[in-house]
């Protein structure tokens, strides 16, 4: 497993492959868009989709914490997929959540899924965490943004190559803000191509795709997919 | 033999027509209560056989209500025979009502055909199986007398024919007296549409009608001038031959394999078209309209020529059409019938065809498929079981229209042919699966679909779920598709092509589609945009499973002729020579043996086996081969597969070739490949939404449909993971055994070769091995993973950009264009991941 250092604000963080940010000086752990129990807010849309979502969920998020043993985790926001699903975590799952949460400082930024805090569980939420120059939020804001480290988007992206193309879940970086795939194991993803995502990287970045010991990294350059149109 | 009564034998007598005998054969078997199987060839006036006992019976005896369903594997047949019908019955002022009931159909006359069925309801299985669905269901079908299906040929061993068949076990509980009559083209097993068509699901159980005789057809070859190529599969250099043909001829449907060849095919005819002939394009891509406009036109006699795929094989009967041309390997003597036979609908002419081989292994395809048809030798796949994924569907259909008990559904169900060995734990399964998802870990007990009364009934649990299953309904599973659309004002739709294709365009980029050279400007929504014109190495789109494989059947012949010499008298000289030389330096590949060859070339050793298994069957050999010489430490590079043979190429030479092709390939080695493979992935995809676990269409808000989708493949990773023996997976694995996995096929090789293998060490290329190794650039798939792929990806552009990696940040960078573009679709081009 190699992760990848990158340098936002004069901070060295380290991207995991697996898709978390660890930054070694705080000794914090940071995942995006875990939305526990996606899988049974489909079963109540009528969708009877395998229930074990959050189980894999909580495998990858255990693996990090063994890898990285950090102090404090940053989880950022739509921890879980609506406000009712921490009602619907199963007893097992439940139980295990709370150990990993009271393990450590465990910080609940708020997302637009989960706007009011996890009930019962361990941990602080917030709307927003800062510390040093570094602000950790859901959605990433339009504008100067130095330091910024959001999630929200899911950003994936594609990559063409002469036998096939590749789609993966993305980190999408540029000088003054990071943006973190989701973490979900029902997780989709947005293309970086999307005018959303791209908005917010007006002067191009990098994109570091998932793989599965390592992360491949590609320059960004959303510009150039929207100044396609009409020639 | 029965006799018309009248008015019929006056208005027989009118047209000029004396009845048939197959026509009063199952007018006798009708009234006698009989079901039938009607196998005869087109244009034997199969229809008018099928509807002639319920206008007799209608005609003596008017009544309200549904009297026949009329079921059609394609929408615009049943409307085209509710067109003839409607003649005989004005002619004759007969008291009988007709209607067409497809997805097309209005919601007022849905309610109309509700509340006041028409005697003749002309339709499609997922028609009927809608139908089904409604609490209306029983009363509207008691009244039923009889049941014709066409072209239970093409319908039956698929997963439509497998919900009809579900569906008319249903009809058998409804309307116990209702006769069936199947409508059938020349098959080479004739017991397995017997069983289906039959209300008990067996064979015997119904009378047969077979007509045989009708001229055989006359098939021809012709080569292209000059050399005969050694690869290749478009049939491009034939094209002034092609013109020629056209020329030559009033009408003329040149039938290829594939859209993208049609495309090609298309471009290369126009280019030499001086005449100006109108030539026209047709497949299953393009726009509605744009078909129709070319079905009219010829219709009307104002082509001389179309290009068409299978979109042309079944339907209507077009008149009027000269020859038929074959461009590229016929891959099956049924399939090769059915297309010739598309020319010339009388009974009492031959049907004329021209083979149009692409390269010499095609030559000797195209031979075995003329001896074929002089043999009558058809191909048949042994009926399959139906589909799970199927049975789930159907199951809430059923819970839809009302409650039922588990065992008499289970009755019911074993009564369709495609079912009738079904075990009560499979069928338990799905019932489980529909119920609460059917999952080890019980967390839906408060999201069941279906819900059971004490008396032990299953009941649907809301009307939302009926109303979501029947937007739902229905086995087409399309890949995601984008339609094309020409950019600026009033610019058209042109057809669809699937979304993997238009991700791998760069704006600017050419490509061809519907006949058309077109400049890809950008992705709007889920519209590709396209102005006319550009200039470049054109692009064509390619379409997953586009690709048949050549039948087990056809194959045999193709070995069978290459070993016997004495039959090469028949082959062009370049062949003869081609085969003789192979005898010289190698071998010839036997009837029942697997000849493989190894040799160095260049830095590399080749590994050729001549399976003859089709190019589905060896694509996954490939893998799966190449897995192995992996762990036996052969570094397997890649592999090439085309429809007679299997090349992998790797760094060490590759040793103890029988244990390489050892049967305990299919053990850990196809667990391992299940785990990754994109091919299976998206069968499973296509299980799932057959099944009903992933919606197609959702009511109400689009915005919480968004938010509860969840991509197919994040499903079968959490599935396997936790419940490898879930009922979805099981019918995915079953999938797997046919289909472009074709897993069966290559069991059955094993099995067969096992102690048969001629392995040949060479020191160089051998005559027989040379095509394949020219596909070797043209479609090279690779042994790789998406990883691996990425990987050469990044490094290739951290070296052109100077960058190391992982690269350092820069601010401003521009993504240099991908080197080379490869066309094939997800699993074809594709391996791992």
């Amino acid at each position: 497993m190699t992760p990848a250092p990158v340098h936002l604000a004069g901070e060295r963080l380290m991207l995991d492959p697996d898709g978390a940010l660890f930054w070694p000086a705080q000794r914090t752990l940071v995942v995006a868009d875990l939305h526990f129990e996606k899988g049974s807010a489909a079963a109540v849309q009528g969708s009877l989709l395998p229930p074990w979502d959050t189980r894999a969920t909580l495998d990858r998020l255990a693996a990090l914490l063994r890898r990285w043993r950090p102090e404090t985790v940053v989880a950022l926001g739509d921890s879980f997929h609506d406000s009712r699903a921490s009602a619907r975590l199963h007893p097992q799952d439940a139980e295990r959540l709370h150990r990993m949460a009271a393990g450590q400082n465990f910080v609940w930024v708020l997302g637009n899924h989960d706007p009011a805090p996890p009930e019962g569980l361990p941990g602080s939420a917030v709307a927003e965490w800062r510390v040093e120059k570094l602000c950790f939020v859901h959605q990433s804001r339009p504008g100067p943004a130095l330091g910024e480290i959001s999630g929200h988007f899911h950003p994936k992206s594609l990559v063409r190559t002469p036998a096939a193309a590749v789609s993966r879940p993305c980190f999408v970086f540029d000088s003054r803000r990071l943006m973190l795939p989701a973490m979900g194991a029902y997780t989709g993803g947005l293309d970086v191509r999307d005018p959303a995502i791209a908005a917010l990287f007006p002067r191009g970045g990098r994109v570091f795709l998932l793989g599965k010991d390592r992360l491949f990294s590609f320059p960004y350059a959303p510009s150039r997919a929207r100044a396609i149109t009409a020639a | 033999m029965g006799t018309l009564v009248e008015p019929f034998s006056s208005w027989f007598a009118r047209q000029g027509w004396t009845p048939r005998a197959h026509q009063l054969d199952v007018l006798a078997a009708a009234q006698a209560g009989d079901s039938v199987l009607l196998i005869a060839p087109t244009g034997g006036g199969k229809t008018l056989a099928g509807f002639l006992p319920s206008l007799v019976d209608l005609a003596a005896r008017p009544r309200p209500g549904l009297h026949t369903l009329y079921v059609s594997p394609l929408k615009a047949l049943a409307a085209d025979i509710a067109r003839n019908l409607a003649r005989p019955v004005a002619d004759m002022a007969l008291d009988i009502t007709i209607a067409t009931r497809s997805g097309d159909t209005k919601a007022d006359e849905r309610r109309r055909q509700r509340e006041q069925p028409p005697n003749f309801l002309l339709t499609t299985p997922e028609s009927l199986a809608l139908l089904i669905s409604l609490p209306e269901a029983a009363a509207m079908f008691a009244t039923l007398s009889a049941v014709v299906i066409d072209e239970v040929h093409a319908l039956a061993g698929t997963k439509r024919g497998d919900q009809l068949a579900l569906c008319l076990a249903r009809l058998g509980t409804l309307a116990p007296a209702a006769r069936r009559i199947g409508l059938s083209a020349t098959v080479a097993h004739r017991a397995p549409l017997e069983a289906y068509v039959s209300p008990r699901g067996v064979p015997g159980a119904v009378r047969l009608i077979e007509v045989t005789g009708g001229a055989p057809p006359h098939i021809d070859m012709i080569l292209p001038q000059g050399r005969l190529p050694w690869s290749g599969h478009m049939g491009l250099s034939a094209a002034p031959e092609i013109l020629a043909r056209i020329r030559a001829a009033g009408m003329t449907i040149v039938f290829v394999n594939t859209r993208a060849q049609a495309e090609l095919l298309f471009q290369e005819l126009w280019k030499r078209n001086d005449e100006t002939l109108p030539i026209a394009i047709h497949h299953g891509s393009l726009e509605l309209d744009q078909r129709k406009r070319v079905e009219t036109a010829m219709a009307e006699g104002r082509l001389r020529g179309v290009i068409a795929t299978s979109s042309l094989d079944l339907g209507i009967d077009w008149g009027g059409v000269d020859q038929v041309l074959q461009v590229g390997a016929p891959k099956g003597v049924s399939r090769l019938l059915q297309r010739v036979g598309r020319s010339n609908h009388r009974m009492d002419e031959p049907s004329r065809a021209i083979l149009v081989p692409a390269n010499r292994f095609e030559v000797l395809e195209c031979e075995a498929a003329i001896l074929g048809v002089a043999a009558r030798e058809l191909d048949g796949d042994p009926p399959r079981p139906g589909g799970l994924d199927v049975l789930a569907q159907h199951i809430l259909g059923v819970a839809c229209a009302g409650p039922f008990l588990p065992d008499d559904l289970f009755a019911e169900v074993r009564r369709a042919a495609p079912y009738a060995e079904l075990s009560r734990r499979d069928f338990d399964d799905a019932l489980g699966f529909v119920e609460d998802g059917g999952y080890a870990l019980s967390a839906y007990e408060r999201y069941r679909k279906l819900f059971r009364d004490s008396e032990g009934r299953v009941h649907v649990r809301s009307e939302r779920i009926a109303r979501q299953h029947r937007m739902n309904i229905g086995t087409i599973v399309e890949e995601p598709l984008l339609k094309v659309r020409l950019a600026g004002r009033g610019g058209g739709v042109l057809g669809e092509v699937e979304e993997y294709f238009a991700n791998m365009l760069s704006p600017g980029d050419t490509f061809m589609f519907a006949g058309r050279l077109l400049r890809f400007l950008r992705i709007r929504e889920t519209t590709v945009e396209a102005m006319e014109g550009g200039d470049g190495d054109p692009a064509v789109p390619a379409y997953a499973g586009g690709r048949m494989p050549m039948t087990t059947n056809l194959a045999d012949r193709v070995r069978a002729m290459i070993q016997d010499a004495s039959t090469w008298s028949a082959f062009p000289e370049p062949v003869r020579e081609w085969l003789g030389l192979q005898r010289k330096v190698s071998r010839l590949p036997g009837r029942d043996d697997l000849l493989v060859e190894t040799f160095p070339r260049g830095d590399r050793f080749f590994l050729v086996a001549y399976c003859f298994e089709g190019r589905n069957a060896h694509q996954t050999l490939g893998l799966l081969l190449t897995r192995r010489m992996q762990r036996f430490g052969m570094q397997p590079l890649g592999f090439v597969a085309t429809d007679y043979v299997l090349a992998t190429w790797s760094a060490r030479e590759p040793t103890d070739v029988a244990r390489l092709f050892d049967q305990d390939m299919l053990g850990d080695d196809l667990e391992a490949w299940m785990a990754e493979s994109s091919v299976l992935r998206r069968t499973f995809r296509n299980v799932a939404v057959i099944a009903g676990l992933i919606e197609r269409h959702h009511p109400g808000e689009k915005k919480t449909r968004r938010q509860v989708t969840v991509n197919s493949d994040l499903i079968y990773d959490v599935l396997r993971r936790h419940q490898p023996d879930h009922l979805l997976l099981r019918a995915t694995r079953a999938d797997a055994a046919g289909g472009l996995t074709d897993v069966g096929r290559i069991a059955g090789m094993l099995e067969r070769i096992r102690g048969r293998i001629r392995h040949m060490v060479l020191s160089r290329v051998s005559p027989l091995a040379v095509p394949v190794l020219l596909e070797v650039g043209r479609e090279s798939v690779r042994n790789q993973s998406g990883d691996d792929l990425l990987l050469e990806e990044a490094e290739l552009v951290a070296e052109a950009m100077g960058e190391a990696e992982p690269p350092p940040f820069r601010a401003r960078v521009e993504a240099p264009r991908p080197r080379r573009r490869s066309l094939a679709p997800p699993g074809q081009g594709r391996l791992f991941g």
